[in-house]
Formats: C-alpha cells, structure tokens, sequence
C-alpha cells in the first residue's frame, strides 16, 4: 500500500483517540472540526470525490455548530438556574 | 451497573467483536484488490445506459433510488424530531418574560458588535456561496456533486448573514413560513417523480424523462429532477435545526437591544 | 500492511465504544457517537478501493479507464448528511434532559435506574 494512505489513516486513528479522549465537550466541537478535515483529505485520497465534499462541509462546519449551539443554551440555561436560585434566597 | 460493572462488559464485548471481525475479515480480499463485478459493470455501461458521467450520482439516485428515498426520510424525520423538542413551551415563555430584566442588564451578557472587517467578509460572500451553491446541486450528474452536497452548502448562507451581525434579516430569511413548504415539497417531490416513474414506465422510481446528450446540464432524465428536489429538501431541512437551535437567543438578542 | 485500514477502521470502532461507555458529559457521547459511525466510513472505503484506479466520474477521461467501486461511495455519501442530523436531534434531546432532570451526567439519572 502506498506511503500516502498509509500516513493519512495514521493520523485519522491519531486524531479519533485525540477526539474521544477530551472531556470538554467546547474543546472537542474544535477537535471534530479538524477531524472531518482529516477524514475529508483521507476520502480524496482514496479517490472519493463527492464524499469528501460531503464531509468538508457537513464535519466542519455544521457539526460543530450545532455542538456549540447546544452547548451555549445549556450554559444559559445553567446561568439561569443560578440566578433564580440566587433571586428566591436573597 | 457501577462504572467497573460497564468497563468489563465493555472489555469483554470489544474481546468478542474482534474476534468475529478478524472471523469475518478472511472472506475480505486485501485492500486495493477489488474483486467484485458489480461496480466494475456500473462503471462501463452507466455513461451509455443513462447519459451521466458521475456514476455515483447515477448510482445514488437511479440504479439505488429506492434507498435515497429512505434516507431522505430518514433526514425529514430528523428535522422533524429536533424542531418539536427544541419548541419553546408555554412555561418558558412566561418565566423567560420574568428574568428578561435581570438577565440582559449584565455588560458581559451582551454579545460584541462584529467588527468591519467581519461584516465585509461574511455579507460579501453570501451571494458567491449561494451562487456555488446552486451550480454544486444542478451540475450533480455531470462532475462530484449533487443534491446532499449543493443543499448543505446551501444551507449555511444564512449562517453567514446571523454571523455578519444582520439578525433581523436572518430571522426573516429562517422564520419564513416558505422554507417549511421548501422542505416538504422537496421530500414530496422525490415521492412524486417515483409515481411518475411507475404511471410511465412500469415500475417507481423507473428513469422515465428524456435521457438528454452526455455532458449537458439536462442528462439524465430523472436524475437531474431528483437532484433538484434533494438539494432543497436538504438546504430547507438544515436551515430550519439551525433556526430551532438559535431562536430563544436570536429573541433575547434583537430584544434586550444591539 | 494491506489490512491496515481494516484495523483502522476496528480501532475506530472501539475507541468510540469506549468513548460512549465512559461518558460523563451527554455531549461528550454523542460526539464519540459521530467518530464510531466514521469507523464505517473507513471500512467502506477501504473495501471499494483499488489500487491505481481513479474517482468514478468519467466527465474527462475516457469511459473505459480502471476506476474505484462507486456503490460504496454512494452509500457513504447519503450516510454522511444523515450521520449530522441525527447527532442535531440527540443534542436536542440532551438539551430536553437537562432542562428537566439539571444534570448532564448519565451516572446521575437517578429515574433510569432499573
């Protein structure tokens, strides 16, 4: 096999632990950004033109969007929580 | 289950499945040696059976039509799904009325004016992306492309417009009651193209239209129609989860003042 | 060396599992849901291939040239825009959770327990 494939399924395994190894769901939104990049390049190199092109823009962009919408709502539902709480107690 | 309960099933599940899979992985040729007839036959005689030159695309929307269809549905279910949970129930509304005061008075609440350079960068692209957009969805048959891409590509130009600060003009453009006929005539258009099929032809989803010259934009018969319908069931279908995830901030924002 | 992209695509496969299995963040595990289901992708991929052959879109070379299989990549294609959307909808259903039970911690949920 050549030295291109194997390189890039070196990184995308790299990347996928990397991934699932973070704990901050803020943190991972940017680590899958960069990993449906990664799997974008690998599916160009095995000669698979319209899937790369389906994962750019679905692995980088709407993805982590939609993580990171779901993230600030959940935050503001939590600042909101304490405010509340702060309001019944003062 | 505790934690230690989970780890070692989940050992002992990861020890079972590669076992089968090293099982299975004896009838797989080694990669790059690929053996099987039915991809070799699609790519000889799909250029002369249909009139296209992205056999994927042909393979996606006529010879495995059938299936597209289900995924389609499968997409539609989804945007179905996400809008009816992300709804903003009666209580929340009330209480949101509440907490509006306290809430938007913060300095570090509200969220900073997008600088020059931004606003430039974002409004300035929207028409080229929507253009780029377009050609990805209707040159489906001819070069890597289609109605999945060209949609979701679509779809991300009114992104653009809530990042280059327009909020008033992206609640227009996602709120309107047009992208919801968007979406279902595009997921209704499929089924219909498919009832033509079996009314012409015999049998649904049967390529029935004129098959047009290899290489122009109107090749394909079929195909090209269904492209057409899944770039905008696609492109409506993620503009509105978008517009169900940003809307109580959209509300607070153009409220509590830019 | 020419099953190494089938190891990756177990190696995918499992770190993914263990990703869901060890959560403590419910978006934490849909996240690891979206890199098991590019363990598919990758096994896909890699059965279709072959060497020297090119992209199956025969717009600018001739017909008859040796292409890689395209029934596989039509399958991943409609797999990858359906993969985004049902991670939306279980986002929703992790924001849905929280708003009722305040916790994102799937230890926590005390009404799950059997």
């Amino acid at each position: 096999m050549l030295f291109l494939q194997f390189t890039i399924l070196t990184f995308v395994t790299v990347t996928a632990t990397a991934v699932v190894l973070t704990r901050d769901p803020a943190k991972q939104a940017i680590g899958i950004s960069f990993y449906g990049l990664v799997m974008a390049l690998m599916f160009f190199i095995f000669q698979a033109p319209d899937v790369a092109l389906s994962q750019i823009v679905i692995g980088a962009v709407a993805l982590p969007l939609m993580i990171l919408l779901a993230l600030t709502k959940i935050r503001r539902h939590e600042e909101e929580q304490r405010e509340r709480k702060e309001k019944k107690s003062a | 289950m505790n934690r230690r309960g989970r780890m070692i099933l989940f050992l002992l599940s990861a020890a079972v499945f590669g076992g089968v899979y090293l099982w299975g992985l004896k009838g797989l040729p080694p990669v790059g040696h690929y053996r099987g007839p039915y991809g070799d036959v699609l790519n000889q005689v799909a250029t002369y059976e249909r009139h296209v030159t992205d056999i994927v695309t042909a393979v996606n929307f006529d010879y495995r039509g059938f299936d597209t269809l289900g995924e389609e549905f499968i997409l539609f279910m989804s945007v179905v799904g996400g809008t009816v949970l992300l709804r903003r129930q009666r209580e929340e509304e009330k209480s949101e009325h509440k907490d509006q005061a306290l809430s938007d008075e913060s300095p570090e609440r509200q969220a900073p004016e997008p600088s020059d350079a931004t606003r430039v960068l974002t409004l300035g692209l929207v028409g080229p992306l929507v253009v780029f957009g377009l050609y990805m969805v209707a040159h489906g048959q001819l070069t890597p492309g289609g109605g999945f891409q060209g949609g979701v590509i679509l779809a991300t130009a009114p992104l653009l417009v809530y990042l280059g600060g327009d909020l008033k003009k992206f609640k227009q453009i996602t709120s309107h009651t047009l992208v919801e006929v968007a979406e279902a005539a595009g997921a209704g258009g499929y089924l219909a193209i498919g009832f033509a099929g079996l009314i012409l032809g015999g049998a649904y989803l049967r390529n029935v239209a004129a098959l047009g010259r290899t290489g122009v934009i109107n090749s394909g018969g079929t195909i090209a129609l269904i492209n057409l319908a899944t770039g905008l069931e696609v492109a409506a279908g993620f503009v509105l989860l978008l517009y169900a995830f940003l809307e109580q901030t959209l509300e607070i924002r153009l409220r509590g003042g830019k | 060396m020419s099953f190494f992209p089938y190891a990756v695509a177990a190696w995918l496969f499992i770190i993914g599992l263990y990703g869901i299995v060890t959560s403590r963040n419910f978006v934490h595990l849909v996240i690891c849901l979206a890199v098991l289901q590019s363990s598919t992708y990758v096994l896909l991929l890699s059965i279709g291939y072959r060497v020297g052959g090119t992209a199956p879109v025969f717009a600018a070379v001739p017909v008859g040239t040796l292409a890689v299989d395209p029934v596989v990549q039509a399958l991943m294609l409609t797999d990858i825009v359906v993969e985004a959307t049902v991670v939306a909808l279980l986002l929703a259903l992790a924001l849905q959770l929280h708003k009722h039970a305040n916790t994102l911690d799937p230890d926590k949920l005390k009404a799950l327990e059997g």
